[in-house]
């Protein structure tokens, strides 16, 4: 498998920065109203604004409730910003559209289909012999193999999740948004499932928008890594990510990338507050 | 005792223990009315030799299977509307938890009223009575489908009644068919009491007109135990649908 030259990965960027990004986010706010007279409305996020280029892996991480999820379900359609734009491919977004598909952390895949069934879900094409080879090619390339007439309770955790990516890759969307995907799996499954994402990413080069709360998973997978910040939240710094993958999480450039990452979260190796923690409303 | 046969023993030594107790009972007590074992076994027989017995069991089986049926067809859809528009559910949960504590041996007489001493007024009370359970849980069943699977079949385009066949009716059958199986129980209890005062055939007028017409015990003893196998069979056929592909998914597994 060639992997693409150093030139020939600019060669794209530039490619794809003269379309246009690919996702646009412009002064978006959200925030959410009171349930009832005593509560207080809960202001989640602040002015965020943010790029994505075509093709480009992003990674968002921030504190357990920071509203990362918030924003990809405002990305994706299915919840309505308080404020400001999003668009993809130049038009706004006003609802869910196969062409932009979410997967979810747990309980996706639909749990009365097959494998097989689950993975055909979204397939757009229109001959039913191309249908059943892009669903083989699916249920192959996530390593589930001789699993197409599975029922999803037969399965594990991780072998689910590899249904969902591969329901979700199968309906050949645009822009994946991943929200914790690996969230519920177990240590060990996460590494691999991380191993295995980026080498069919690699393959495919779709658009990712990829939510977590591990920092080392966002510097192991993403081209940029946005950091936010805690409720109400902004987007305390994009750093970008230039090593080559597969990447070695050992390595210094990676060390340094986590460590900065917690920082300006403001956070020790230990997820302790630093004594010079900035606060969130610089 | 082979693991594989007790299923089959142990019930068997229990039944066997029971109608020796039984006998024994009978025996002991000196009565001359209470059956043994053995007379009801051959009242059973006589009923079989006269034709009868067959008769009263298809009797009872057309009544359930008609009134049950039409619940099937009018609550699984009312119960579906209901639990997806909250519009519907406003309107109709009410009148519905009105109905549904009523016991149909309380609607006897308006059935009579309406129908007369005909199949109809059996028909309807088991109607009735299977009609509350299977509404609550197709509603109940709309309203626990999870959110994430209606989000991800929103994402992929799949919207109105396309998203009814191939997400919402497919998340709601296990519990749909834990409320048919519930509902098939009331069914036949209610028949029984149905066809004691309403009709002339059947096993619960069995029942009352063998003890009316001549104080036999033995085939009123009989009679009950018909009813308990049938019933018995009719929920072995059920509980062998749930394990269908498309419901075994949802239901609790031991």
């Amino acid at each position: 498998m060639l992997v693409p030259t150093a030139t020939a990965q600019e060669e794209v960027k530039r490619e794809a920065d003269a379309r246009g990004p690919k996702l646009s986010v412009r002064g978006l706010w959200m925030t959410f109203p009171a349930k009832d007279r005593k509560s207080q409305d809960v202001h989640v996020l602040e002015d965020i604004n943010l790029e994505v280029r075509e093709g480009e892996f992003v990674c968002i991480v921030g504190p357990s409730g920071c509203g990362k999820s918030t924003l990809l379900n405002i990305a994706g359609g299915f919840l309505q910003a308080t404020a400001g734009e999003i668009d993809v491919d130049g038009a706004p977004v006003h609802g869910p559209d196969p062409r932009r598909v979410f997967i979810f952390q747990e309980n996706g895949v639909f749990p009365w289909m097959t494998v097989a069934e689950n993975i055909g879900f979204g397939v757009k094409r229109s001959t039913e012999a191309e249908r059943r080879e892009l669903v083989h090619h699916y249920v192959d390339m996530v390593g589930l193999t001789g699993f197409d007439r599975a029922y999803p309770q037969e399965l594990s955790g991780g072998m689910k999740q590899r249904v969902e990516i591969a329901r979700a890759l199968a309906a050949e969307p645009d822009v994946l948004f991943m929200d914790e995907p690996f969230g519920a799996l177990d240590y060990l499954t996460r590494l691999r499932l991380r191993h295995e994402l980026i080498q069919i990413w690699q393959r495919e080069r779709r658009t990712v928008l990829f939510v977590t709360h591990d920092v080392e998973e966002a510097v192991q997978l993403a081209d940029r890594v946005v950091v936010m910040g805690r409720r109400p939240s902004r987007i305390r710094a994009i750093l970008p990510v230039e090593v080559e993958r597969p990447r070695d999480l050992a390595d210094p450039v990676c060390r340094l990338l986590r460590d900065e990452v917690f920082g300006i979260m403001g956070l020790d190796h230990h997820g302790q507050g630093l004594q010079a923690a900035t606060s969130d409303k610089e | 005792m082979k693991a594989r046969l007790q299923p089959v023993l142990l019930p068997l030594a229990v039944a066997v223990a029971f109608v020796a107790g039984w006998h024994l009972l009978v025996k002991g007590s000196g009565t001359d009315i209470f059956p043994t074992p053995k007379m009801v076994l051959l009242g059973t027989v006589e009923l079989a030799r006269k034709g009868v017995l067959l008769k009263y069991v298809v009797a009872s089986l057309f009544r359930v299977a008609s009134g049950y049926l039409l619940a099937v067809f009018l609550g699984i859809p009312l119960g579906l509307l209901m639990g997806w528009f909250g519009r519907a559910r406003m309107a109709f949960n009410p009148a519905i938890q009105v109905l549904r504590p009523i016991s149909p041996i309380a609607w006897i007489p308006i059935a009579i009223l309406w129908f007369g001493v005909s199949d109809l007024a059996p028909i309807f009370l088991i109607f009735l009575a299977s009609l509350f359970p299977i509404v609550t849980a197709a509603m109940a069943a709309v309203q626990n489908i999870q959110l994430v699977h209606i989000r991800a079949a929103r994402n992929f385009g799949v919207t109105g009644l396309d998203l009814f066949r191939k997400v919402v009716f497919p998340a709601a059958l296990p519990q749909i068919l834990t409320g048919l199986r519930l509902a098939l129980g009331v069914a036949w209890l209610v028949v029984v009491a149905a066809e004691m005062i309403a009709v002339n055939s059947g096993l619960g007028y069995l029942i009352i007109d063998a003890r009316n017409a001549g104080k036999r015990y033995d085939l009123v003893v009989a009679g009950m135990i018909l009813i308990g196998l049938i019933g018995l069979g009719l929920d072995f056929l059920v509980r062998r649908m749930e394990n269908l592909d498309q419901v075994r998914w949802g239901l609790s597994r031991n």
